[in-house]
């Protein structure tokens, strides 16, 4: 058998695409991912599939533990969102779809920096058009701040790469460290893709405007392939613990009190991350673990979640809670589908959360750490009020909307169901999954006290919620939204425009003084003298050609200074990156 | 078109449900007698910890999240339009 790179065969597929037709398309699509993971199973642990790259070698295979579990769940959810999107009759979403998964697998494999960045860019293109594809204005918006602010974290990347290859001349992508400047802006570059906190407003403004299914297929690799990254490149640095216990608590603020629930989905799969990013700050090897199981069920259950509620924005053409309720009357199935996602976000024991947040959460006890312990369990308590009560219960049951559908299209059906099935198999039989993680497992998850322990937090905050509805204290479902840092560059950069551009014109107005001043009038000055010396009919044509010559100049100049204020921003960044790059170099 | 689920239609029915939470939810703390603990801090063996920590932590996010961050942060549909 021909072992293959992961990432060739989904994005090689994928140009096939447009070609083939019918039911042949359909086969095609759920074959491709099938065919892959049939080539990763045989595909043996070291360095595969290296170039030689103007005197860099490029490595396209780094096989490891590390690097299969994120090879084998990017597989299982591609095939799992391909299926749920087989009713599309659009090429581009799943050349979009292919394209983006399959750069993914390409960060996931990649040895060295340089293909890393490659397929990390190619990602942002594959999912800039997973957010087009919906079509709408909102969604055009949307994708146009989310490729901005992806673009700006590649940049900091690509500095970082290469001040770091620089500095140590080594491009080999292997544990980093915070240890010179290159591999600090690789840190931030890594970190915009994994939604760090005041960095991850393009996460809850991008996604809830994506297609039905292109949500689905975003919540999978955008966030989990930064998570590698770091798990790679920076495990056991303290700063993560800070920040991811940041990531777990402050999203369910948000999702307590926002209307569409595609939006409170985005918040919670944040909060998820965060449990991840503890994990790799912990950096032992229960936490590393803990970080990779937590991605493996992660990623199933936030896509059963995302599945769910497709399937009702599908069905009826709403998503926000003010105007759904009811549902369980005409969607039994899908609602009973939703609450497995919801059970195992939530981590009940017998469900998929349960076997690896409880890994995470122990290694922060372990550590002693007993703020963030406390905060992650704060987390574990709000994440089941608000994904794993809220959504199912303001979709499908709560007050009567009126609204009445039915069960979405067979596909859709059959991939919550697999994802359905996974969430409680993975539940009732970590084994499986302990087995593929990067380090051996010394870690029972179901002891008396580990499940006693989660089952009051979570029956006394459904307690709490139930509590809080009875008594009408609850905050109703309103129709608005709630500001958060993308405020900065949606309102914030058109007041700084206005607040910018009195003192832009006023030092252009300046400029141009000065240039009259300076050049013009004492041209025309001199032009006059030597009028007065020669003969006006011998010299006047040239005098007038050197003063309409410095006028020219002065017109060019002024455009010059007038030009867009972006114009200087983008300027001030390339020349920051090369003071650094001669700098440090 | 299939028959529709009605089942909570009854009031009666939803309250069934609150009550088998509430008997659940007092078994759970009671059951805190029967396990044996080996927590990380002292504090969290206390009796009933985890249930009290649970239902504080809930409320407080939502009154948090009601009068403090909606207050804030709460703006028209269209404010970015």
């Amino acid at each position: 058998m021909i072992d293959l790179p992961p990432a060739l065969i989904f994005i090689f597929g994928a140009f096939f695409i447009p070609f083939i037709k019918g039911k042949a398309k359909s086969a095609f699509l759920v074959l491709l991912p099938v065919v892959g993971f049939i080539n990763l199973l045989f595909l043996p642990e070291g360095i595969h599939w290296t170039v030689n790259f103007l005197g860099f070698q490029l490595v396209f295979g780094k096989i490891d533990k590390l690097s299969m579990v994120w090879g084998y769940i990017f597989h299982i959810i591609s095939f799992i969102s391909i299926i749920f999107a087989l009713h599309v009759k659009k090429d581009l979403d799943y050349w979009a779809t292919f394209v983006y998964a399959g750069s993914a697998l390409g960060v996931v494999f990649s040895g060295d920096l340089i293909s890393l960045f490659f397929f990390w860019e190619m990602m942002t293109i594959g999912s800039v058009c997973l957010v087009l594809a919906r079509r709408t204005k909102a969604a055009y918006e949307a994708a146009l701040r989310y490729s901005v602010v992806h673009i700006v974290g590649g940049l900091f990347l690509l500095a970082g790469i290469v001040i770091h290859a620089n500095t140590t001349g080594s491009i080999e992508f292997k544990y980093l460290g915070l240890s010179n400047l290159g591999t600090y802006l690789i840190f931030l570059g890594f970190g915009v893709n994994c939604a760090w906190p005041i960095l991850h407003a393009w996460l809850p403004d991008a996604y809830p405007e994506a297609t039905i299914t292109g949500t689905v297929v975003l919540s999978a690799f955008t966030t989990k392939t930064a998570v590698y990254v770091l798990a790679r490149a920076f495990p056991g640095t303290p700063i993560l613990i800070v920040i991811g216990t940041i990531m777990t608590a402050f999203p369910i603020f948000y999702a307590v009190i926002e209307n569409d629930l595609r939006r409170v989905l985005s918040y919670s799969l944040i909060n998820q991350v965060g449990f991840m990013v503890v994990g790799i700050g912990i950096g032992t090897e229960m936490s590393i673990n803990g970080t990779a199981a937590h991605a493996f069920s992660h990623i199933i259950y936030k896509a059963l979640l995302f599945m769910s509620m497709g399937s009702v924005l599908h069905m009826t053409g709403k998503i926000n809670g003010t105007d759904l309720g009811g549902l369980y009357k005409t969607m039994p199935i899908t609602a009973v589908f939703c609450m497995i996602g919801a059970a195992s976000i939530s981590g009940f024991p017998l469900f998929s959360g349960f076997i690896s947040k409880s890994m995470v959460i122990t290694a922060t006890g372990d550590g002693h750490y007993t703020l963030v312990w406390l905060v992650l369990m704060f987390a574990s308590a709000g994440v089941f009020h608000h994904s794993g009560i809220k959504i199912p219960y303001f979709a499908f049951f709560a007050h009567d909307s009126g609204i009445r559908t039915k069960e979405p299209p067979l596909n859709m059906m059959i991939a919550m169901g697999i994802a359905a099935f996974l969430c409680i198999f993975i539940g009732i039989f970590p084994g499986l999954l302990y087995s593929i993680l990067p380090y051996p497992v010394d870690f029972v998850p179901y002891t008396g006290a580990h499940v006693m322990e989660m089952l009051q937090i979570l029956f006394f905050s459904a307690l709490a919620f139930t509590y809080l509805m009875v008594n009408g204290i609850y905050p109703p479902e309103l129709k608005a939204i709630n500001l958060d840092t993308d405020w900065l560059y949606r309102k914030g950069s058109k007041l700084f425009l206005r607040l910018a551009r009195n003192p832009v014109e006023a030092i252009d107005t300046c400029f141009g003084q000065l240039y009259m001043n300076l050049v013009t009038k004492p041209g025309l000055k001199v032009a006059q003298g030597i009028w007065k010396i020669f003969d006006v009919e011998i010299i006047d044509g040239l005098v007038n050609q050197v003063a309409i010559f410095a006028k020219d100049c002065g017109q060019y100049i002024r455009h010059l200074q007038t030009g867009h204020v972006r114009n200087y921003a983008l300027m001030m960044v390339v020349g920051f990156v090369v003071i650094l790059y001669f700098f440090i170099g | 078109m299939k028959k529709e689920l009605t089942i909570f239609d009854n009031p009666e029915n939803a309250k069934k449900v609150r009550i088998i939470l509430y008997v659940l939810c007092a078994l759970l703390f009671l059951g805190d007698v029967f396990v044996h603990k080996h927590g990380h801090f002292g504090w969290d063996e206390w009796f009933g910890f985890f249930a009290i920590y649970g239902f504080v932590c809930c409320v407080g996010l939502v009154l948090a999240a009601k009068h403090w961050l909606r207050t804030l942060t709460k703006r028209d549909e269209d404010y970015y339009d």
